[in-house]
């Protein structure tokens, strides 16, 4: 494991709920983080977020982490949930609610 | 570096025959768009296989070449695979 894929691991592991995103929480640089954000914001979720943008290490491992080739990467009790179109999908259908809902 | 939407549905084409695709042009300028994928071969697999089975018949253009895809899979007639 390169050394990237193990800090990912940690961040993933040590968070119960991760959002790897360009940007941050408060200043998203992008509008699939923006979306991200704003999923996340409405649900009332506590959350932490990694901005790739800081950390070119990291924001090359994230794709080769998942094999997902876009940020952002939505990370729930160390299991890999999706981008946010899937984000959104599942704030749709209610199945964030319980999934984030499940462990508040 | 913008895309047509006809080459992102061919590429889909090529590796998901059978697949449905509708493709928007979010902002007309070739960079950002939302694609439907309706395909039977996404029966049974989870929203994130879904969604890496058209990243891979794109062949490592999205995230790169292909900046914005919104993407949304489904299966033929709505049947989910919970």
């Amino acid at each position: 494991m390169s050394d990237a894929q193990t800090r990912i691991a940690d961040l993933v592991k040590s968070n119960d709920v991760v959002l790897f995103m360009k940007g941050t929480a408060l200043f998203p640089q992008c509008g699939f983080s923006s979306r991200a954000v704003a999923i996340l914001d409405r649900l009332g979720t506590k959350y932490e977020t990694v901005d790739v943008l800081q950390d070119p290490e990291i924001r090359g491992g994230i794709k080769d982490y998942s094999d997902w080739p876009t940020v952002p990467q939505l990370y729930v009790k160390g299991e890999f949930v999706g981008g946010s179109d899937i984000m959104m999908e599942m704030f749709e259908s209610g199945e964030l609610q319980q999934l984030l809902g499940a462990e508040a | 570096m913008p895309m047509p939407a006809s080459e992102i549905e061919r590429l889909i084409k090529a590796s998901i025959p059978d697949a449905e695709i509708t493709i928007r042009d979010l902002a007309g300028d070739g960079d950002h768009y939302a694609a439907r994928v309706i395909s039977s071969s996404f029966e049974g697999i989870s929203r994130i296989k879904q969604h890496q089975a058209v990243y891979a018949a794109l062949g490592g253009r999205v995230g790169g070449e292909l900046h914005a895809l919104q993407l949304e899979t489904a299966v033929p007639q709505s049947e989910t695979n919970q």
